[in-house]
């Protein structure tokens, strides 16, 4: 230990700026991926869920809706990418939740960081569960016989569209996970949130055939939207359109949760 | 001398309960000030409030200089903090939770993991640095977070209830940490359960009961102010116990108290001077005497007649919380 100057005046931050936020940002990133190394169970939503959404869909709709396997699978699988990308997204909430009740965020928010940090690092560690989610779902569609209709380029732009979409989205989470004491009540209502969301879109059926009130809200959708970029992306089709319309979605859900998050955040640790 | 930490009417409410009711606060640089009460007192609600973790309704606190609500980034960059509960990772190893502050307090790679390093070995936790904390003992995880507020090698360290639930090897382990680091020059303050603690460790002391401030002062001066002192005397032979009392009674003007089991006299006196008249007159009387002491009440005895509970009632009190949470 070294001896400190009793009566020199304080050599102290006052301020943190942009740079410093996002090192501290990725330091807290490193937290949240090891303690996904460590509870690999954890990680049992990003690599059942796209498994088991996949069998169920193909298999039980597949012939029903699609004709056959094979001409549903270019349909769903885009659609699929989208969905679990997104529920893989709500966890976060639930972990923020569990951090600040459990007293860690304490400890952070007692040292001289960057107020958003933490939220900064439990974001980017998600990427790392979506892009698991996103490559277990690619690689099973394959085996099941999906195959990609463009280049190499267009796939990994369709799996980043996805990622900033799991991204934009997981404020939504965030701010619920503020704002919702208790995990339980959280879990449940992260659940009801997400199943109309995915649902009421063309993910599993073309919009062609549902009632012209339900159909006006699916085409717009923001999950119909993305998915119909990915459908694009991986398998050939129109992308400027649907990827004008998930642009905007994304911008609208940032500007609207992203400060609602933040606001409940800064309310919640106060 | 500058004041490290300074609190003047701290106020903070939480719907009915008054947790602060204005409470004052200084800890001189360099010095460590124990904050005494029983549950429920505001201790942790002050800590908190002092640790930027907490706004105040009322009153002003600055640390070093800098105001906690209007500065709490500077005051941050120089305090440690060891909470009540546990603040560390519990999935994360004890080495993980000290590089990652290491890291978040600007330390690059190889000096956080060097800090860590040291710091396990400080708190004899080197044979268990790579196991997840979740398989720690209550101690050592106490241990551990007590070295996490270590990392940045802070000014001035907050200690909430640091060696509740440690054993005595443990405890006197940190009291050893304790004590080093303000020979290094660093100001603590630490709220205690534990009398002893505030007795050993603590330059001055200050008893807060119900959101309010009790009392101030240095140990002595609190058990002077609360009891006056007694004076004892165990003559050699049993059969001198009526002459010793009757000299007490003679000096001090008040009835002594004699207990025949222990062969004891004693007295209540203001004037410690009286001593050396108590020795001379045993002395001419031709009596000597086993044990002859001037004693202050004990601590125990201070916080008892100044909150009304005793020491060791509030202290079962906080282990059966604690095993409830
Ligand atoms: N977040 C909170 N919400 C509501 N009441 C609170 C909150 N925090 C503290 N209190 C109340 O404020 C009072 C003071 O609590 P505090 O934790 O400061 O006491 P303490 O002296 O640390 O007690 P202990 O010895 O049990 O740790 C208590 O009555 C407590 O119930
Ligand atoms: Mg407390």
């Amino acid at each position: 230990m070294t001896t400190i100057a009793l009566d020199a005046p304080p050599e102290v931050t006052r301020h943190i700026g942009p740079a410093r936020t996002m090192r501290h940002g990725l330091a807290l990133a490193w937290r949240g991926i090891l303690k996904i190394r460590k509870n690999p169970e954890q990680l049992a939503d990003v690599t059942l869920m796209p498994i088991i959404f996949l069998l169920l869909f193909a298999y039980v709709f597949g012939g029903a809706i699609g004709g056959s396997i094979e001409s549903y699978l270019p349909q769903l699988v885009p659609g699929l990418a989208v969905m679990t990308v997104m529920m893989a997204s709500m966890t976060v909430g639930m972990n923020l939740n569990t951090d600040v009740s459990k007293g860690v965020f304490d400890r952070f928010r007692s040292m001289p960081i960057a107020r958003p940090a933490p939220l900064i690092g439990a974001v980017l560690a998600d990427l790392v569960r979506y892009l698991i989610c996103m490559t277990i779902l690619l690689v099973v569609a394959t085996i099941m016989g999906f195959r990609f209709g463009t280049g190499f380029v267009p796939v990994v732009a369709g799996v980043g569209l996805a990622m900033l979409f799991g991204l934009c989205f997981c404020w939504v989470a965030v701010w619920l996970g503020m704002l919702i004491r208790s995990p339980g009540a959280m879990q449940g209502l992260l659940g009801m949130l997400s199943l109309p969301l995915t649902f009421g879109s063309n993910v599993f059926a073309s919009s062609d055939t549902m009632p012209s009130w339900l159909k006006a809200w699916v085409d717009i959708s923001p999950v119909t939207q993305v998915a119909d970029t990915l459908r694009g992306l991986f398998v050939g089709g129109p992308v400027a359109g649907p990827l004008l319309g998930s642009f905007a979605w994304m911008a609208g859900i940032l500007v609207v949760f992203f400060p609602l998050a933040m606001r409940a955040y800064r309310k919640r640790l106060s | 001398m500058t004041q490290a930490i300074e609190a003047e009417g701290l106020v903070k409410h939480f719907g009915q309960t008054k947790a602060l009711d204005g409470v004052d606060l200084t800890v001189p640089t360099g010095t460590v000030v124990g904050v005494l009460g029983p549950n429920g007192a505001g201790k942790t609600t002050a800590v908190r409030i002092l640790a930027t973790l907490l706004r105040p309704d009322a009153g002003i606190a600055k640390v070093c200089g800098f105001d906690v609500v209007r500065d709490p980034v500077a005051v941050r960059s120089l305090i440690g903090l060891t909470g009540q509960y546990a603040s560390v990772d519990e999935d994360l190893s004890g080495r993980e939770n000290l590089v990652l502050i290491g890291r978040l307090l600007e330390m690059s790679k190889g000096d956080a993991r060097a800090r860590a390093a040291e710091l396990l070995a400080r708190f004899e936790l080197t044979d268990a640095g790579d196991r997840a904390i979740k398989t720690y003992s209550g101690g050592m995880r106490r241990r551990l977070d007590l070295g996490a507020s270590l990392v940045g090698r802070p000014r001035v360290l907050f200690l909430d209830e640091p060696t509740t639930g440690l054993d005595p090897h443990a405890r006197n382990e940190v009291w050893q940490v304790v004590r080093g680091l303000v020979d290094d020059g660093v100001t603590v303050l630490l709220t205690t359960q534990y009398l002893e603690e505030a007795d050993q460790l603590a330059d001055r002391i200050t008893v807060i009961d119900h959101g309010l401030v009790a009392a101030e002062g240095r140990a002595d001066e609190l058990k002077r102010k609360v009891g006056g002192q007694t004076l004892q005397v165990r003559p050699t032979a049993e059969s001198d116990l009526l002459a010793v009392q009757r000299i007490l009674a003679e000096l001090t003007g008040t009835a002594p108290t004699t207990d025949l089991d222990a062969g004891m006299v004693t007295v209540p006196v203001d004037d410690p001077v009286l001593m050396s008249t108590v020795v001379r007159r045993l002395d001419t009387a031709g009596i000597t005497a086993d044990e002859l002491a001037l004693r202050l009440p004990s601590l125990d005895e201070v916080f008892l007649s100044l909150t009304g509970k005793s020491a060791q009632q509030s202290t079962v009190d906080t282990q059966k919380t604690g095993s409830l949470t």
